[in-house]
């Protein structure tokens, strides 16, 4: 049970509950949807930008708790960044999830309540598809992101 | 052959008891299956993900051992001791399903690489061929994709129309709406013998006849049903039928293709190779007579004499006996995990096979597949590749836990157990 409570924390637990910013976003700027075709997750990303600094993120869409808890929290952590910003810290949250040996570094803040999902290499994919979806609509890729 | 009568059921809770006439004894039967006996996440297996995939017998693990240290070889041209040992093993086999599926000759028997593969040969080379705009292929709303992606190709390729059976709320599928859909246009109905996601065993013999009127020809996926219960082609009439090895028992990419010889006489060849023919040159070919028109290159030997083996295993125990052992553990695991506080069993068909679909309230599948890991209880969580099954019921996955006859009543309580785990962590 110990390595599930890990897993599965107070904190992403009330964000599977009680998404933040779960809406879709008039006037968003770019958006993209994300799908991980092994399980059926769909996630849609909403951003509006001011120049280079992402000034509202939303999401809507259907999945596990880890997907949708990481993607409500991605939005909260986003919400002010800039691009370059956000690119940075999708690129740790990455490393943190694959085990990459390290310290988690302090910028990722709340988001280290998914360093457990490491210990669950095939859900990984569930907690870095919101990421991917946000980083596909700031390239403004018009195409569906997958996980595959 | 169903599972309908009490009658069934009840025998079977006999035997489970105490090994009556047909001797089932359970306890027994686990110990031919070596990887039950290991524990995960240091609890022990409790595996519920036969739809998925099959365990394997010592049997078949040796059939296939004794294959490579005694008489690999290849098969069908050698004139040598071995290839002769290795082309009576696997013709063996195919003699095993050619009796598996009550069908008249061995040359109607193709070994293919699994189900998948089997529809796909009937697609391209029955469809492709005989096929033409305007013409109408009916399958089911609870097909898995891979007997519906074939037939869209097909539709692609010809111009034919592809029409769906409706799915009524307990996972049956609508005979009304099956009626209307059948008419001149009518070329070609592809259906499951039993749902994968559901776990609902169709009416096929009645369909096939209703299909049949019409002139249309049926191919039944038997993939869930093979290993479930006792299949007579004949006797159901059915035009093509496919399942695959891994599910009962057996390897993987191996599987059987069955089609009346008249009609696989008159599809061309599938694949172009070696074994399927019978003269080449570079003016002409002629083509090998049935089945090995339709096997072209070195086959899955190993594979089809691990089937042969699987095949001996099941009709020793007895596929009725299976039937109706399976059928009582259903009964009982609906019981069970119906009473689950937030539990909605999904396919709730009068005539079901040994499948367990389910949502729980406020936990998404795939958490429950995590958690129910860690209990050592495997199930399969998603769309289990039946993606319309699931928009029709409006859920985005379902858990299941799926049934083989080595399974107990102690499998299914551990699932139970460990849903409450579930509940714990999510609350």
């Amino acid at each position: 049970m110990s390595d599930l409570r890990e897993l599965y924390q107070e904190v992403l637990l009330d964000h599977n509950r009680r998404p933040r910013n779960f809406q879709k976003l008039e006037g968003a700027d770019h958006t993209a949807e994300g799908f991980n075709p092994l399980c059926g997750d769909q996630v849609t990303v909403y951003l509006r930008m001011d120049g280079d600094v992402i000034r509202e993120i939303t999401f809507q869409g259907q999945g596990c708790a880890i997907s949708k808890s990481a993607a409500s929290m991605m939005t909260q952590s986003l919400k002010g960044k800039t691009l370059a910003e956000a690119e940075t810290l999708f690129g740790k949250f990455h490393d943190m999830l694959t085990g990459k040996p390290g310290e988690w570094p302090e910028e990722l803040g709340k988001l280290a309540v998914f360093a457990g999902v490491c210990e669950f290499p095939i859900r990984v994919k569930c907690a870095t598809l919101p990421w991917h979806t946000m980083h596909a609509a700031l390239l403004k890729k018009g195409e569906r992101v997958t996980t595959e | 052959m169903t599972t309908a009568g009490g009658t069934l059921a009840g025998r079977a809770r006999e035997v489970a008891r105490g090994g009556g006439a047909s001797g089932f004894d359970v306890q027994k039967i686990r110990e031919d299956f070596p990887i039950l006996r290991q524990r995960v996440h240091g609890k022990p297996l409790v595996y519920l993900d036969n739809a998925a995939t099959a365990q394997k017998p010592q049997a078949v693990i040796e059939a296939i051992e004794r294959y490579y240290r005694a008489e690999n070889s290849n098969i069908h041209r050698g004139v040598h001791y071995l290839s002769e040992q290795a082309t009576q093993a696997y013709e063996a086999a195919r003699a095993k399903a050619r009796g598996f599926l009550n069908a008249a000759h061995d040359r109607e028997i193709v070994f293919v690489r699994g189900t998948t593969e089997g529809i796909n040969l009937v697609a391209q080379s029955h469809g492709r061929t005989f096929l033409k705009a305007g013409d109408e292929i009916i399958v089911s709303g609870m097909e898995h994709h891979s007997n519906i992606v074939p037939w869209q190709m097909v539709c692609e390729a010809t111009g034919a129309v592809l029409r769906v059976i409706p799915i009524a709320d307990d996972g049956t599928l609508v005979l009304e709406a099956y009626e209307k859909l059948l008419g001149p246009r009518t070329r070609f109905v592809a259906l499951a013998h039993v749902s994968n996601a559901l776990g609902t065993i169709n009416p096929v013999k009645r369909m096939i006849a209703m299909a049949h009127r019409d002139g249309a020809h049926v191919l039944l996926d038997g993939a869930q049903a093979a290993p479930h219960m006792a299949v007579d082609v004949r006797d159901l009439d059915c035009d093509f039928y496919a399942f695959s090895g891994h599910k009962l028992l057996g390897p993987t990419g191996v599987g059987i293709l069955y089609g009346k010889a008249d009609l696989l006489e008159k599809m061309p060849p599938y694949q172009g190779g070696g074994d399927m023919i019978s003269a080449v040159t570079f003016e002409k070919t002629l083509y090998n007579g049935l089945p090995f028109k339709f096997e072209a290159g070195t086959p899955h030997i190993e594979g089809g004499i691990g089937l042969g083996a699987a095949i001996d295993y099941l009709r020793g125990i007895g596929m009725d006996a299976i039937t109706a052992y399976e059928a009582d553990l259903l009964a009982y695991g609906t019981q069970v995990l119906a009473a689950v506080p937030g539990v909605r069993i999904i396919g709730t068909a009068r005539k079901k096979a040994g499948v367990l679909s389910f949502v729980m309230d406020g936990v998404h599948p795939h958490d429950i597949g995590t958690i129910l890991d860690h209990e050592g209880v495997a199930i399969r969580a998603g769309h289990h590749c039946a993606m319309p099954v699931m928009q029709r019921f409006g859920i985005p996955a379902t858990a299941r836990a799926s049934l083989a006859f080595y399974n107990t009543r102690e499998d299914l309580d551990a699932l139970v157990a460990a849903l409450q785990k579930v509940r714990e962590i999510f609350g």
